[in-house]
């Protein structure tokens, strides 16, 4: 008995004595995998050596809950975390991320000011912009030897192309494809699903085939199910995709007409422990350098121009990584960005009408 | 005299309670008097706009607004922007009225320094939309400290501009089908359970000891399994080209091309979830089986009642209560079930903890999740109640 009480008070200083001198340190979020893994060979591992501060990297599945309840309870010991654009929007509307507005971010290489070089948008009050990833559409070559899908029109046609069709349980990406593969063009999607006539026809595309959608919830499950054949075709991360073609030699083909893009930003907690850290690490991951780093390890393209140049091969594989990028310009013909100011306005209403939908 | 005794011979117990007492009010009683007061009390907008609050107190519509509320918003636009608050207004009001949580942050950068004598027609010049009575019924309602109107969205009702209570359109009803469903398969769930844990619960409680330790140890294997790695697998089992469908293919029970869907549909859901649930209902069952002593039913026979009768008279009523506890458990868990029905469940296998789940990680709307969660758990105390009343808690045995 004695013993333990001696134990867990030596457990309890380390625990304190870690947290006094954590000057050097600094945590990041990001989301496990082989993602995770191309940031922290690409820009983790570099950072430590350039500033010898120590890099914690902890995993989580998205989502603003785990950071709310940081900031609430006052115990926050993230610092910076990778989010999605829509959970950077709220999160900073909610009082959950520091504001990043005054940070000076580093110039290209050629001297272009970081503001002209990054993506339209890319940045925002609260996040610095870091990969361009994409929504698209998957089949296994093994069911379609003689004219493959290759429009988003050919996702919804069950006559011409039978079997499962994947899709993320989200209203979501969903109904930005329905409307697409219904005929309307990127440009006017938002402004289309803005309406009660554009909604309705957003579902009735879906309800079209309904009875013939296997749902996933996470990235991972989409190539899955291609190698199990439990559909013919889906909706997929275009990284979960690139991977299983390329490195699981999987038999798969990507459609990357009508693809859906989305930006991936750092953001500081609210709160953060490691405040002035967090601050150097974004400086370092919004360098060209860093951002090409990451895009030769995972098919995530870099959000400043001037990385393009950089994009060159797979660092293990010798893949030429351009072709593979969302922002390629032979992928580039046909596609949407993601709106989230849009999905930030909408989204309770039509999360519940897709779920009475799904319940129907 | 007496009464000195027992307060004395009290204080014991007492003391050796007061551990779980502490654990109960800090890890359950207080988290739940947090989530009562989340489902019913926001202060976020009306801690914001205290003085436009109080000037809507006395509008009601049709027309819009006097320019002295719009001149009043203004200038509490202005601070919560200094204040960088305003975004939370945005997403508050944006949940009363969908489609305007940006007109606060484009009204925030344009309206500061602005001098005009007419604020109505500026603000609208902003954003038209603030010429949109539903705006400002919204912010009305979004102020108000305390309301019902979490509680009223989590059962598929809303409250319209004059007040009154009316059903939200049909295309949003969502709620009251998930509550719904989720009774149904939590009472599925243990009807299944019952009928397949019984005979084992049976059959370990009457059989040698060594054979009893092995059926035991085989119905404890799965709880020390992950309840991800369990669906999962059942994903493999089950899916149209996994294993179950092979074999029956091979033994030319099913055709190749007309593959059993067992899965991500109601099937699924109940095979899984019954699966994880069976130790639940089979180790209460088995406790109260092994302790029925087998000279009744030998009394039973030998006062002339076949194996049947002396089974349904003597045996069964005795099982009960082993039964009881076992059926109760099962019910309780299955109601709050999310991660098997949304790996195995398939279009319809959102039960209505995947909306909590959705409320709480995706939407951030804790108020809406946490008045979800009373209303089942309301339900759930509600049956314990009949529960008790029809059974009697008293007779429960868990052991």
């Amino acid at each position: 008995m004695k013993r333990n009480i001696l134990v867990s008070f030596a457990f309890l200083f380390v625990f304190v004595s870690a947290n006094v001198c954590a000057e050097g340190e600094l945590t990041i979020v990001s989301w496990g995998g082989s993602y995770a893994k191309a940031s922290i060979d690409g820009i983790f591992k570099p950072f430590e050596e350039e500033t010898g501060i120590k890099v914690i990297v902890e995993d989580y599945n998205g989502g603003l809950a785990q950071i709310r309840a940081q900031v609430e309870t006052g115990n926050v010991h993230w610092d910076v975390v990778d989010v999605e654009s829509q959970d950077d929007l709220i999160g900073c509307d909610e009082g959950l991320l520091e504001y990043l507005d005054d940070l000076e971010l580093p110039d290209a290489p050629d001297g272009t000011p970081a503001e002209d070089d990054f993506f339209e948008d890319a940045n925002s009050d609260c996040g610095i912009g870091n990969i361009v990833w994409a929504t698209v559409i998957a089949y296994n070559s093994t069911g379609f030897e003689s004219d493959p899908p290759s429009t988003m029109s050919d996702f919804f046609d069950l006559e011409k192309y039978p079997g499962k069709r994947g899709m993320r349980r989200t209203p979501e990406v969903n109904l930005e494809f329905a409307l697409i593969a219904d005929g309307v063009p990127p440009e006017d999607v938002y402004e289309t699903l803005s309406t009660d006539e554009g909604l309705d026809r957003a579902f009735k595309k879906l309800d079209s085939i309904k009875d013939s959608i296997v749902f996933w919830e996470t990235g991972a499950q989409p190539p899955q199910l291609l190698a199990d054949k439990e559909v013919a075709i889906t909706t997929a991360y275009n990284g979960r995709i690139f991977n299983a073609i390329n490195l699981e030699k999987q038999p798969f083909v990507i459609v990357w007409d009508g693809h859906i893009r989305d930006y991936g930003q750092w953001v500081i907690v609210a709160g953060a422990p490691n405040l002035e850290n967090a601050k150097k690490f974004l400086q370092f991951a919004a360098r060209t350098t860093s951002m090409a780093e990451v895009s030769n390890r995972i098919s995530y393209g870099p959000l400043r121009h001037s990385a393009w140049e950089l994009v060159d091969k797979h660092v293990d594989t010798n893949i030429d990584m351009r072709p593979h990028m969302p922002t390629a310009p032979e992928n580039s013909k046909n596609f949407l960005v993601n709106d989230a100011e849009w999905w930030a306005e909408h989204r309770d209403d039509l999360f519940e009408r897709f779920s009475a939908w799904l319940n129907r | 005299m007496t009464a000195q005794y027992d307060i004395k011979s009290r204080i014991g117990p007492i003391g050796l309670a007061l551990p779980l007492v502490a654990f109960i009010v800090i890890t359950f009683l207080i988290p739940l008097a947090n989530m009562i007061k989340e489902s019913v009390y926001d202060a976020d907008v009306a801690d914001a706009l205290p003085r436009t609050l109080r000037l809507l107190n006395d509008w009601v519509g049709p027309d819009l607004p006097s320019d002295e509320v719009f001149r009043t918003i203004a200038e509490e636009i202005v601070v919560l922007q200094e204040n960088r608050t305003i975004g939370k207004i945005g997403i508050r009001v944006n949940r009363v009225v969908s489609g305007t949580r940006s007109v606060w942050g484009k009204t925030a950068r344009r309206v500061d320094g602005v001098e005009t004598d007419d604020m109505r027609t500026t603000m609208v010049g902003i954003d038209d939309r603030w010429s949109d009575l539903a705006l400002w019924q919204g912010i009305k309602k979004a102020g108000q400290r305390y309301s019902a109107k979490h509680y009223l969205h989590a059962v598929d009702l809303t409250r319209g501009d004059d007040g009154s209570i009316r059903r939200v359109d049909t295309e949003q009803r969502v709620y009251n089908t998930l509550y719904l469903r989720t009774f149904w398969v939590a009472l599925l769930v243990t009807l299944l359970c019952l009928v397949i844990g019984y005979p084992i619960a049976y059959a370990i409680a009457h059989t040698p000891p060594t054979l009893s330790k092995i059926l035991l140890f085989c119905v404890l294997v799965p709880f020390w399994t992950s309840l991800l790695a369990r669906a999962t697998s059942w994903l493999v089992l089950l899916q149209s080209q996994g294993v179950v469908n092979d074999v029956l293919v091979w033994l030319g029970i099913v055709p190749d091309d007309g593959r059993l869907s067992l899965i991500r549909n109601m099937t699924g859901t109940l095979i899984a979830m019954t699966q994880n649930l069976l130790p639940f209902v089979i180790l209460p069952t088995y406790a109260v089986l092994s302790s029925i002593p087998p000279t009744y039913m030998r009394a039973a026979a030998s006062l002339g009642a076949n194996p049947f009768q002396a089974f349904v008279r003597v045996y069964w009523p005795q099982s009960l209560p082993g039964i009881a506890s076992g059926c109760l458990l099962v019910f309780i868990l299955s109601i709050g079930f999310y991660i098997t029905p949304a790996i195995v469940g398939g279009t319809k296998g959102q039960l209505i903890s995947n909306m909590i789940a959705y409320h709480i990680n995706d939407a951030n709307n804790w108020g809406l999740a946490a008045a979800i969660s009373v209303i089942v758990l309301m339900s759930v105390l509600i049956l314990y109640v009949v529960f008790d009343r029809w059974v009697g808690v008293d007779k429960l045995k868990l052991s």
